[in-house]
């Protein structure tokens, strides 16, 4: 009897594997399609749960927060977002502030130098470009925590320790050459001879540059914005070290520490900051994700 | 309108060694004239092209529009409307502000723009896709926005890269027609790159063969059929290409498989006074004729070729095959009638129709000996 079974399933295995032959294309088959959104449904899991759990706990009371019987709801209200947002905790719209003035003029600053250095490499050949483009390689691999000793030098140097300019070039300097190398690779893949119907048109140099390529590499300026906006905003090391300890100067990064006490750590309040502060950086990602389609440069050329 | 000079201007690609893509070019265009650029792959064409458009630097000599040199003159100060193989669309740009942008950037008032842009969309038959952005057109309806674009500008000169080399067969042949017509109707000086010789002879009032950067001759299609400047030329145009053969002399003509064939006094002058004991010779396929078992008259003139591959394109076919010349077989190929073919493997003889029709070239340096 069992036997037979045996016989049975694999004369089923047998149609199983004929059928499969016979699929069409784009079609998968039920193995497949289940191993899949498995695989599919634990990665979202895994990524989504740490970012959910933080948002339940921002709506306990610090004493609930951390419990051996963690629930989903527990005394639950929005008293944390208000005591956040009143201030009662420190300055965060103060430090909100700050951190949108420090990440927004970094973003604006490294996307255009970046953007001007990458049309640059991408476009001309000059003595040294294949020495600065291996450098920029390079300095992604550093560190940057053994930046921060000869950063704050030169900022003393420059006058600018302690201000909010020198955070912004200080995250420049990190973020640019990632950013450039970024968008090399977009430019490269703009035709030249759109700036070359460009400049017949009566553009200048620069305007081929404004007018064609930057249109063009939209998807790849979008996504360099938004790294540089969200390295400069969740930055911690850099903010304390170069910003002044005054409580008026910090960003919301180096702020959030005040919920973190030599004794006691308030995990409601924490948690419901954390979700305050992440709400702008999702907020970017809306506004840039809907350049992030390919195929802007589609048409140029005979296709 | 204007007329277009190259005066001795070169291309010097900067390597070891450096490239001389264009050389020492010594070329006139008259105002109005379609003027051809042709040469095989590599000769310097597009280089050529994009020397008078601004794209590429003249590094001797110089280059002048309407008389103007313009040889340091960025491409926005020269008045020029290029056409490029690939089209160079603006991807972001709707069909009618590719065709306006270079108004649009001259500051013209946007209801001019319009009006010219419709005019050229009629023209053009893209009426309808005024508002669609390139990437949802066919190739061909692309290639007819990168004219647009060009005409609306109005400009001096034209210049056109390989504009066909995207299209297929059918429509190149209908484009070819259409592009001449419209050149003849604007009345704008034309130059037009291309490597195929049919575009070459049919499109051109005027045809330039190029070779490694080097102007081999600049005459009418006719001109440049019928007297060839030298064995390059000779073998460049024409399908399918002219026989060419290193032939021996003797005292009265040239020496084919027991045949010998007469030359012109004048050659055979040219030829004493060089010492030559070869020569280059040519002769179109349509120059040689089968001859008939009946023609007796044609002994002593015709030479026997084996025939080694029938062409049959309809009205003709072309007869590929092996005679001896000197020591050594070299084939020919023979134009004959479509209807009554000879069959492969067979014997057959062929003479030259018109000894007129006779090419003779230096065997060392190609250059046309004949008159
Ligand atoms: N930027 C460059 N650097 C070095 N050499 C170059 C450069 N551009 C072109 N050349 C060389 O110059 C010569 C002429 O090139 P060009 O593009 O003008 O040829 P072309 O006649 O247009 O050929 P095709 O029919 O294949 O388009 C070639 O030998 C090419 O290798
Ligand atoms: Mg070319």
């Amino acid at each position: 009897m069992i036997t037979a079974n045996a016989a049975a399933v694999s004369a089923t295995r047998g149609g199983a594997a004929l059928a499969k032959l016979a699929l069409r294309r784009g079609e998968r088959s039920l193995l497949a399609s289940i191993g899949l959104h498995g695989a599919l449904i634990s990665a979202s899991f895994v990524s989504v749960f740490p970012i959910f759990w933080v948002l339940v706990t921002s709506f306990k009371p610090d004493t609930k927060a951390i419990s051996p019987q963690p629930k989903l709801l527990d005394e639950s209200n929005i008293d944390n977002y208000l005591n956040v947002l009143s201030g009662a905790k420190g300055d965060f719209l103060g430090w909100f502030g700050n951190s949108v003035l420090i990440a927004g003029l970094t973003t604006a600053l490294a996307v255009f130098v970046a953007a001007s250095t990458g049309y640059a490499l991408s476009r001309f050949r000059f003595p040294g470009r294949r020495s600065l483009l291996l450098g920029f390689l390079a300095i992604q691999m550093f560190p940057f925590a053994v930046l921060i000793v000869p950063l704050y030098n030169l900022l003393l140097g420059l006058g600018l320790q302690g201000r909010a300019l020198g955070l912004v070039l200080v995250y420049c300097s990190t973020t640019v050459p990632f950013c450039t190398y970024m968008l090399k690779g977009y430019f490269d893949t703009v035709p030249t001879d759109i700036d070359e119907a460009g400049r017949m048109d009566g553009l200048s140099p620069f305007g081929v540059f404004w007018r064609l390529v930057l249109p063009l590499a939209k998807p790849g300026l979008a996504v360099t914005a938004f790294y540089a906006f969200v390295t400069a905003w969740g930055e911690v090391a850099f903010a304390s070290a170069f910003l002044s300890a005054a409580d008026e100067s910090k960003t919301l990064a180096v702020g959030l520490q005040v919920f973190i006490q030599q004794n006691r750590t308030e995990w409601g309040h924490l948690s419901a900051a954390s979700i305050l502060v992440a709400l702008p950086a999702v907020a970017v990602f809306y506004l840039v994700q809907r350049f992030l389609v390919g195929g802007l440069s589609a048409g140029a050329v005979k296709g | 309108m204007a007329e277009v000079a190259y005066v001795n201007a070169s291309r010097v690609f900067p390597g070891n060694p450096p490239v001389r893509a264009v050389d020492n070019l010594e070329l006139a265009v008259a105002d109005g004239e379609f003027l051809v650029l042709v040469g095989p792959s590599g000769s310097g064409k597009s280089t050529a092209l994009r020397m008078l458009a601004g794209l590429e630097d003249v590094d001797e000599g110089t280059i002048s529009i309407g008389g103007r040199d313009v040889t340091n003159v960025p491409p926005k100060g020269r008045d020029i409307a290029m056409v490029f193989q690939s089209y160079a669309l603006y991807p972001h740009m709707t069909v009618a502000e590719n065709m306006g942008f270079a108004l649009k950037l001259r500051g013209v008032p946007r209801t001019r723009i319009k009006e010219k842009v419709g005019e050229a969309a009629r023209m053009l038959d893209l009426e309808k896709f005024l508002d669609r952005k390139p990437k949802a057109l066919s190739g061909g309806q692309r290639q007819r926005v990168a004219m647009g674009r060009a005409i609306v500008r109005e400009p001096s000169v034209f210049l056109m890269d390989e504009p066909l080399s995207n299209l297929d067969a059918k429509l190149r042949v209908e484009t070819r027609a259409n592009i001449a017509a419209l050149q003849q109707r604007l009345g704008t000086t034309t130059i037009y790159v291309t490597h195929d010789q049919v575009e070459a002879m049919t499109m051109g009032h005027r045809v330039a063969v190029l070779k490694d950067g080097v102007l081999q001759q600049c005459a009418s299609p006719r001109e440049l059929y019928e007297r060839p400047a030298n064995a390059f030329v000779a073998g460049f145009i024409g399908s399918p290409a002219m026989n060419l053969k290193t032939v021996p002399l003797t005292g009265e003509g040239a020496q084919l498989d027991g045949v010998v064939v007469p030359l012109p006094r004048e050659v055979l002058d040219a030829v004493a006074a060089e010492r030559l004991t070869e020569i280059t010779f040519g002769v179109r396929p349509e120059s040689l004729r089968l001859v008939g078992a009946d023609e007796g008259d044609a002994v002593g003139r015709a030479f026997e070729l084996t025939v080694e591959l029938v062409e049959e394109l309809g009205a003709d076919a072309y007869v590929y095959g092996s005679a001896r010349v000197g020591d050594r077989p070299e084939r020919f190929i023979v134009r004959v009638d479509g209807r009554t073919p000879p069959a492969f493997g067979q014997r057959v003889r062929v003479a030259v129709r018109d000894l007129d029709e006779v090419h003779v070239f230096h065997p060392e340096t190609g250059e046309r000996l004949s008159g």
